[in-house]
């Protein structure tokens, strides 16, 4: 194996960096405007009017927060179904980062909702017909999965660590083996968890893309089609891979370490075809509308459309084709930079730019308030995961206990 | 993970599956009470009739509890300068377009909820909180709204309108067709206020018959159209008038019920719970596959 000496473990690196103050402060600009969209409602801090219902909060934080934290079902099905073993290195950072998105998502629909309050309510009150209603059901159980299946990283962190101090201490004995037996029971179970985990993700990350087809008419053709639910679930899987890269990069030059090259090129390699399948759709449903005719006109739409799709997909995937590309810790990770540049994209043209209500007073742009609580929570996602990875066992580190010149020297030589 | 065997795979997946099974068939029967009665009612705006009074706007926000000014400014016609849109404050309102045929009789168009047969926002909201009543009322329910705004981006005719000012208990407005007044019996209050008549009430399949009786009688008065009839599957209100109807600013749609692609693909990837639970089937067995022809150097 290549990384057999590899094993999960926290960093050891300080909290506070240059760059973390930087975070913190923007964490707290979002948090106020938060904190007056609670007290003086949304109108007070958004751009929003009866025109433009939905805004940034819905097409970036929750649309391209989901697909961004596809990452984690990507590699769960690669690492545990398929059981492609040498990825399990990068399952555990990926899920983190796909817990972590998961709940900020829940947390802006949360914020963007007028009663917050009311979360529960489709818990109880169902209504079958409604696609926004199947995004949040199966967003909720499948955040309920994800934090299942991050149990294991915290039990394995407590176990023979439990130590309490003064009267607790008594308790020391029972927790320990209260969380064997938790360990053991995931363990057995898990696999349930991790399938459907998978099968939840690609049911809701679909069901997004139904969102805006009731809109009908009001959305622009260029993305106005009944294959959006296909076109969403093929770019939630083709963006998988690359965040995962684009994490793993940038997690390991922010830790010092090696970037585990070998995987990433890999996952570079399989993120290609993906790229590929959802390029030939979504070209192949441009000219079964013959929906091309609007790219003639020169408007925010058309300039908006072609950007998404040559700097999103076309670019990255003639990339990801190159051999010296994926060979590149610098190029792999532009490569994947662009692809999520262009889901990102996708989503907020999806939801904002391609929306155009009939009857409108003007065009609607995110206001300073908006911004603020999407940078303030993405800023708060990037401390957490920070604070997580220095705490818990989740990122793959050499392990010292193994010297690679002694068991297993000869690096490669079981491959 | 790799202590589980054959037979414990098995007996989870079989417990799981049956857990599905049973949530399916609840949701099929969840919701029962949108109805779409033969004898539903409809309000008929002949708009080569409507005088631009304002009467109704008055009456409407009387009915409703909305603050108002007093029933003497609603004579006031300089409103007419810019096309107005229903609001949280204003369930219905009436715009001005120029006549063509005639410059010194402008047209005048009541816009409110157009009270779909098949209606968006019922088979959009998120927890049902919208409901096509047997009347032909589509109504919003407070108790269940939780203020996501998916029928405002739902709604063909952007109609519902939200209170973006309120940070506790906002809430959805728009017209409700008088529910709580016709059930006692009354007219919808912009219907009993209409000095000319040019709104009718009653049911919609006479409604229709009126309009093309009218049509018939006065062909040179109207366009030969009537937009409602088909249009989202119909609507509860109609209208006739003397020009193209996407002159005086309705949209243009098709038959189709706009909730009809959306509820036929959710419907498709739901049906049953079969597509998920064929999914979940598929994967466990692809995983207890490779679990046995796993790589040599496995690192567990």
């Amino acid at each position: 194996m290549i990384n057999s000496y590899m094993k999960p473990a926290p960093v050891s690196k300080k909290f506070i960096t240059p760059g973390v103050i930087v975070l913190i402060i923007l964490a707290i600009n979002g948090l106020s405007f938060l904190f007056a969209r609670l007290v003086f409602g949304i109108g007070a801090v958004t751009n929003l009017n009866n025109q433009y219902p939905w805004g940034i909060w819905i097409g970036i934080d929750v649309a391209a927060g989901v697909a961004l934290a596809a990452g984690g079902f990507t590699t769960a099905a690669l690492g545990h179904v398929m059981h492609r073993s040498h990825y399990h290195d990068i399952v555990r950072p990926a899920l983190l980062t796909a817990l972590l998105g998961y709940t900020f998502v829940a947390l802006s629909v949360s914020v963007d909702i007028g009663r917050w309050y009311y979360i529960w309510h489709p818990l109880i009150m169902w209504n079958g017909t409604s696609a926004l209603f199947e995004v949040g059901i199966c967003v909720m159980i499948y955040m309920s999965v994800l934090y299942i299946e991050f149990l294991p990283v915290i039990t394995e962190r407590f176990i023979n660590h439990v130590h309490l101090k003064g009267i607790f201490s008594v308790l020391n004995k029972r927790i320990e083996k209260l969380l064997l037996l938790l360990d053991r029971g995931l363990s057995k179970v898990m696999f349930v968890f991790i399938i459907l985990g998978v099968v939840l993700s690609t049911l809701h990350q679909s069901s997004l893309g139904t969102l805006m087809i009731i809109a009908g008419p009001k959305m622009h053709p260029l993305w106005q089609t009944p294959i959006l639910p296909l076109l969403f679930l093929l770019s939630a899987i083709s963006v998988g891979f690359p965040m995962v890269i684009f994490e793993s990069l940038l997690a390991s030059r922010s830790f010092g370490q090696k970037p585990e090259m070998e995987v990433l090129s890999n996952l570079g390699t399989m993120a290609a075809p993906i790229l590929g399948v959802y390029l030939a759709f979504k070209i192949g449903d441009m000219f079964v509308r013959e929906t091309f005719v609007y790219l003639t006109e020169f408007n925010t739409a058309s300039v908006m459309f072609v950007i998404e799709v040559l700097f999103g997909v076309i670019i990255p995937l003639r990339m990801f084709l190159s051999k010296d590309v994926r060979k590149s810790p610098l190029w792999l990770f532009i490569a994947s930079s662009l692809v999520i540049f262009g889901v990102l994209l996708n989503r907020i043209n999806n939801f904002v730019t391609a929306y155009t209500p009939p009857y409108s007073f003007g065009s609607y742009f995110p206001s300073i308030g908006e911004i603020s609580v999407t940078i303030g929570f993405a800023s708060l996602l990037i401390l957490l995961y920070r604070v997580i990875v220095l705490n818990f066992p989740v990122i793959s580190l050499p392990d010292k206990n193994y010297s690679p010149h002694t068991k297993f020297a000869i690096k490669g030589s079981d491959q | 993970m790799e202590k589980q065997n054959r037979r414990d795979f098995f007996k989870t997946a079989a417990v799981l599956g049956t857990t599905i099974t049973g949530l399916s068939t609840s949701t099929t029967k969840a919701e029962a009470k949108n109805i779409l009665s033969e004898d539903r009612m409809g309000v008929l705006v002949d708009t080569t009739t409507c005088i631009g009074c304002r009467n109704c706007e008055w009456a409407c926000k009387k009915a409703h509890g909305l603050p108002s000014e007093p029933f003497e400014k609603f004579s006031d016609r300089s409103v007419f300068k810019n096309m107005r849109r229903p609001d949280t404050k204003a369930l219905t309102v009436v715009n001005e377009y120029d006549n063509p045929q005639n410059s010194a009789i402008p047209i005048n168009v009541k816009v409110q909820c157009m009270h779909c047969d098949h209606p968006a926002c019922v088979s959009a909201c998120i927890v049902g909180a919208f409901s096509k009543n047997e009347n032909g009322a589509v109504t919003w329910n407070t108790k269940k709204c939780i203020g996501c705004r998916y029928c405002m981006v739902a709604c063909p005719f952007q109609v519902p309108a939200f209170e973006f000012d309120k940070a506790i208990n906002p809430e959805i407005r728009k017209c409700d067709f008088c529910f709580e007044r016709t059930k006692t019996g009354k007219l919808p209050a912009c219907v009993e206020i209409c000095p000319v008549e040019a709104l009718t009430y009653g049911p919609r399949t006479d409604l229709i018959k009126i309009a093309r009786e009218r049509i018939k009688r006065n062909p040179e008065n109207y366009v030969n159209h009537i937009y409602g009839e088909y249009e989202v599957g119909g609507t509860s209100w109609l209208y006739i008038a003397s020009e193209e109807f996407q002159k005086l600013a309705f949209p243009k749609l098709g038959d189709k019920p706009a909730p009809g692609v959306s509820e036929s693909i959710q419907h498709g990837i739901f049906a049953y719970f079969v597509p998920p639970a064929s999914l979940y089937a598929l994967l466990g067995g692809l995983m207890w596959i490779t679990k046995n022809r796993k790589d040599p150097g496995e690192a567990e």
